[in-house]
């Protein structure tokens, strides 16, 4: 909310910079977004009368215009057309500055000399570029050769405040004032509310019946004899700074009222309310037109004002064209109410229309509010002469509210806070926000009806916190007994995966947590897949976010094919993310997953490596690799799953060409997917020690003709088995196929390191294994010696 | 005789000289000690001489023997010392070619920023909790004293599931399911994903990610809230670091605070990245509403608690000059090897 600072010092007597009042605010709380000084870029521009138009004679839309500046008369051309002899002017002279530095200088348009230059108030800084047109033309008693920031109050400069949402009463200059005069301990002026009336009587006028509790007070006055015409200067100005257009007086005295106390109001135009009588009720479903010219659609969730056949506006929104405020209008009658603040914002929300004054009444506003306003629009008709004041006034409120108490004991706030703030100190804070304190053993809290926010003793505590100053308060360490901190088995462990992955040439990579449900079939994922049933956003982003990832493979693809077309060659991430399984019950599985992916000059081995670095850092307990053919985002013959303890852990492989091709990926790309859950439920964290060998190793080499399918972990087994306990390692040193070697078939060599733990084996002993394993090798396996 | 040896010895010396290498030494030294070697030859010959003498002319051709051989063995370490050199010239390599070793990756730059804060909570007693995502609407506002058609609830755009569950605004939840499993004291941060529906641009994502943090236990005052962040701020961003602690809103603490630290990049003199105020905004705190709490079992008549949420991603950018948050989601290598 802009507040005009020049405005704000009206209700306070303070000798303070602006930037000043800004940072002190921000510290009591009342945030300013930004403090801008749009006249203090404005330099040497003046009000000035024009004398003398005519037409340029090289030119058929400039004008040639003599100017009384005061202490001279200057030749000025302008291409406007809404100028007339004798409108005063804000005037660029020479040597003159404009807001964002713009430096106005004499010289010739069109072979005619120019000394300067007519403003118009984008010129000025006061409006956007498209909402004004033409100069900006000034009242016409504006004294001349005077600087149009004095005019336009321009010296001041505005203070933007975010108004948060348990702040509705600051959301006026009015409400700023009051944190001012509270923070800087200065009084905050009373507002003049004094106006006469006629001797009429609005009821006789008008009668006004409330159909719905959601409008808590509803109080209405009529103001006759009206001539419509723009509001004064200084008004206008003011409006302007705070980022409101002015459009004719009645409705300018509305906005400013608005802006001044935080209260809303509407003027009806009388001859167009029929039946001399008001209805605030519940919308029907009907197509209503709004002042902006916009036809919209109300619901029963809506509230209304209507006249005795229709409906004339949708109340704190905005107010209907068939009974706008017109330059005819003879009659108004002036409605201040208090409507419920959540339904005005769906209605806001519903309507797509936020308002100055749907914006202030969804804060949910005080109703003892209405009436102040109200006096204070009949204080400024009158004084302004905009027109004559009804006497009488409607007020339909039915549940007064009235002011409520707070106890709380000052011995609690010091120690809630942690400070030592003496109980009068207390005291003096509270009755600044206008709060009527009571001190017994407890402070006994009058809280005006303006500070609902104001319930609990901790909202005290808040209140005495801010304006003794957050900075003041002490900085403690925290009290009371050790906690012990230590990370959990399963954070430890990732940990771990994560430092390992690392170490592997891997970088991390972090991705979205939902997907497009068509990745499946990009993925080239069966069918009958369990990962097809996702838990689904009902109001997504748009289908390409719209499930809940069931698996990290998609988005790792994605990152990939981004480096890969990228040029990132070699590349190498992994990612651990969740995926949120949809169990059938009320939240999703949500487990964590690791994804390696890796491209480049690498192969199926190079990935299968990086998991065995894994689970031998984690020491992974009975973890196996199986060749895995039906999984179809895999190469069927270079694909793997990870069992641990039997159960299923996970899956590695090159990716299938399909999906590759549906990736635009023309590199080979190997991928693998680990239930982190799984893994961990079989890390033996704590590690045992096994002394160092102390008697000697025998190493027999054995190479074998062996079939092309059969695998080597096949002939593994077999050695251990048979090995009875004497193998120490088994080193795969040679794997060949081709020249003397038969077709369908493969050589195979291996080292087998024999040691035992208690004793020197003797070559006895290791032949009659060794020759055991070669024998069962033959017999199960169909292997040759070779 | 005598002259005989000490022309073999002079001639011995001589010839030396021109040895150049280890195997012309060797050669010289069979041609003059060898088993058939010039002096080998003459001490045959020592049988013609008188018995008187024997020993004089043995004794000069021990001498010379031992003059030649130590002559030798010098000769053979000035070699030894010029082939070493002359190796040592030869084997010279470029040190400034690449080295070897296996290539190590990195942590996503969100990660490591991540472990320096949970390094420095855990250093002050705190453990790290989790909670889910996919989160009840209960969890994520009603227990947060955000009721159904509170403002708050426009402000976080919020993806949902159903009417009853939600994707996490906030890493917030988390402090009720905390309070709901365990007793005070409490002393937790909870860093996670949370999700607002905001389209994607250079300053906005629908996912980023918070650190929430909670304290509960008896006698927790504003002033250690304010202790414990001040520590934070001093360990994270510097020993010089200042705090700012500016009073506002949030529904589930009361009173709220806003934190700003003193710029990071200018030290507070004000530069582009604070936009000349010195200060840059980085988290929001409070003490816990006494409605939250007892959303969490816990009496607020007895224990009171402290409870702040920051945004890593916005920290992050801050402190490395990244002007786009989607880059952390985008992956790019040459993006995540800088960090
Ligand atoms: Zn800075």
């Amino acid at each position: 909310m802009k507040v005009p600072f020049n405005w704000l010092l009206e209700y306070v007597d303070l000798d303070k910079d602006i930037n000043e009042v800004a940072e002190k605010l921000t510290l009591t709380g009342s945030k300013v977004e930004e403090v801008i000084e749009k006249g203090k870029e404005i330099d040497k521009v003046v009000t000035g009368k024009i004398i003398k138009t005519e037409k340029h004679p090289n030119a058929d839309k400039l004008t040639v215009c003599q100017v009384d500046v005061k202490d001279e008369v200057i030749q000025i051309v302008t291409g406007a057309d809404n100028i007339k002899e004798g409108d005063i002017i804000p005037v660029a002279l020479h040597g003159s500055t404009l807001p964002g530095g713009v430096k106005i200088k004499k010289g010739k348009l069109r072979g005619v000399e120019s000394n300067g230059m007519l403003c118009s108030e984008a010129e000025l800084g006061l409006a956007d570029e498209d909402s004004v047109h033409g100069i900006m033309i000034l009242d016409e008693n504006t004294p001349i050769g005077v600087d149009i920031k004095e005019i336009l109050g321009l010296n001041g400069g505005v203070i933007d405040f975010e108004i948060t949402s348990n702040r509705a009463d600051c959301f006026s200059v009015y409400g700023i004032a009051r944190e001012t005069a509270a923070s800087f301990g200065c009084e905050l002026k009373k507002l003049d509310l004094t106006f006469n009336e006629n001797s009429e009587n609005i009821e006789d006028f008008l009668k006004v019946e409330v159909k719905t509790p959601l409008c808590r007070r509803y109080m209405a006055k009529m103001i006759k004899n009206i001539k419509v015409g723009p509001s004064p200067e200084w008004m206008q100005a003011k409006l302007q700074e705070a980022g409101v257009r002015p459009i004719n007086n009645v409705v300018d005295i509305t906005n400013y009222v608005m802006l001044e106390l935080g209260q809303p109001m509407h003027a009806f135009d009388y001859e167009n309310i029929e039946g001399k009588k008001i209805v605030v009720k519940m919308a029907e479903d009907e197509r209503f037109t709004t002042l902006d010219g916009v036809e919209r659609q109300l619901d029963s969730s809506m509230i209304t004002i209507n006249d005795a056949q229709k409906t004339i506006a949708i109340a704190g929104v905005m107010g209907g064209q068939n009974s706008e405020v017109t330059e005819e209008t003879n009659t108004i009658i002036l409605e201040c109410a208090s409507f419920d603040g959540v339904t005005t914002r769906l209605t806001s929300k519903r309507l797509g229309l936020r308002t100055e004054a749907s914006s202030r009444f969804e804060k949910d506003l005080d109703p003892n509010l209405v009436e102040t306003a109200l006096k204070r629009a009949c204080h400024l008709f009158e004084t302004l002469k905009v027109g004559e004041v009804v006497g009488g006034v409607i007020d339909c409120y039915e549940q007064k509210l009235e002011p409520h108490y707070v106890k709380v004991s000052p011995k609690w706030v010091n120690d809630f806070l942690g400070t030592d703030i003496v109980v009068q100190d207390m005291v003096t804070m509270l009755q600044r926000l206008d709060m009527e304190v009571e001190v017994k053993d407890e402070l006994i809290i009058k809280v005006p009806t303006f500070r609902q926010d104001v319930k609990i003793k901790e909202d005290v505590a808040e209140e005495i916190a801010r304006l003794y100053g957050y900075d003041v308060i002490p900085t403690q360490k925290i009290v009371g007994e050790a906690v012990e901190a230590e990370m959990t088995k399963e954070q430890k462990l990732i940990e771990a995966v994560k430092r390992t992955m690392v170490s592997s040439g891997l970088y991390e990579t972090l991705t979205y947590s939902f997907f497009s449900p068509k990745v499946f079939d990009k993925i080239n994922l069966s069918y009958d897949s369990e990962l097809r049933n996702v838990v689904t956003i009902s109001n997504p982003l748009g289908e390409d976010f719209s499930v809940m990832r069931t698996t990290l493979i998609p988005s790792m693809l994605e990152v990939m094919q981004r480096n890969i077309l990228r040029d990132n060659k070699e590349v190498g991430l992994f990612d651990i993310g969740k995926v949120y399984l949809n169990v059938g019950k009320e939240l999703p599985d949500e487990r964590y997953k690791l994804c390696v992916a890796i491209a480049g000059d690498v192969d199926f081995f190079n990935l299968k490596g990086i998991v065995e670095n894994l689970i031998n850092v984690l020491s992974v307990d009975k973890a196996e690799f199986e060749r895995e053919t039906e999984n179809s985002i895999f190469h069927p013959g270079r694909c793997a799953k990870l069992l641990v303890r039997k159960r299923y852990a996970g899956v590695l492989g090159e990716v299938h060409p399909d999906v590759l091709e549906n990736y635009d990926l023309e590199t080979r790309v190997y991928i693998a997917e680990i239930d982190l859950a799984t893994l961990f439920e079989a890390a033996k964290m704590e590690k045992k020690y096994k002394p160092l060998p102390k008697y000697p190793a025998v190493l027999r080499d054995i190479a074998l003709l062996v079939k092309d399918e059969v695998e080597v972990k096949k002939i593994e087994d077999i050695m251990l088995k048979q090995g009875k306990g004497i193998i120490e390692e088994i080193k795969l040193f040679d794997v060949y196929k081709g020249k003397q070697i038969p077709e369908g078939f493969k050589s195979v060599a291996y080292s087998i390191i024999y040691r035992a733990e208690d004793r020197t084996l003797t070559d006895e002993e290791i032949n009659k294994v060794h020759n055991a394993i070669v024998k069962e090798l033959e017999e199960r396996l169909e292997a040759k010696l070779r | 005789m005598r002259e005989k040896l000490q022309q073999i010895k002079e001639e011995a010396l001589l010839k030396l000289k021109e040895c150049q290498n280890s195997q012309m030494l060797d050669e010289l030294r069979v041609k003059y000690l060898g088993k058939k070697g010039e002096l080998t030859t003459i001490l045959r010959g020592m049988g013609q001489l008188s018995p008187e003498e024997r020993p004089t002319v043995g004794k000069i051709a021990n001498e010379v023997r031992e003059e030649i051989e130590a002559a030798i063995e010098e000769t053979l370490k000035q070699i030894k010392q010029r082939e070493k050199n002359l190796r040592l010239s030869m084997e010279t390599i470029d040190v400034t070619m690449p080295g070897r070793a296996n290539r190590i990756g990195g942590l996503h730059p969100l990660t490591k920023a991540l472990d320096e804060i949970k390094e420095i909570f855990i250093g002050m007693g705190f453990s790290i909790a989790e909670g889910p995502e996919v989160e009840l609407d209960y969890y994520n506002f009603e227990a947060l004293n955000i009721p159904k058609n509170h403002p708050a609830r426009d402000e976080q755009d919020t993806f949902y599931i159903n009417q009853n569950v939600v994707l996490r605004t906030q890493t917030s939840p988390v402090q009720i399911r905390v309070m709901e499993n365990k007793k005070p004291p409490i002393r937790i941060i909870a860093p996670g994903r949370v999700y607002r529906s905001d389209t994607a641009d250079a300053t906005h994502s629908p996912i980023f990610h918070q650190v929430e943090g909670l304290v509960v236990d008896k006698g927790i005052t504003m002033a250690s809230l304010k202790g414990t962040l001040d520590a934070f701020a001093k360990r994270m961003f510097g020993e010089k670091t200042r705090t700012k602690f500016r009073p506002h809103h949030f529904p589930f603490t009361e009173p709220s605070a806003e934190v700003d630290v003193s710029c990071f990049v200018c030290g507070g003199t004000g530069c582009r990245v604070c936009k000349g105020s010195g200060w840059i905004e980085i988290l929001g705190c409070g003490m816990v509403h006494p409605d939250v709490l007892r959303a969490g079992g816990i009496d607020p008549e007895v224990y009171s608690g402290f409870a702040f949420g920051l945004g890593l991603e916005r920290i992050v950018m801050i402190k490395y000059g990244i002007d786009d948050i989607r880059l952390f989601y985008e992956n790019d290598v040459r993006f995540l090897k800088q960090f």
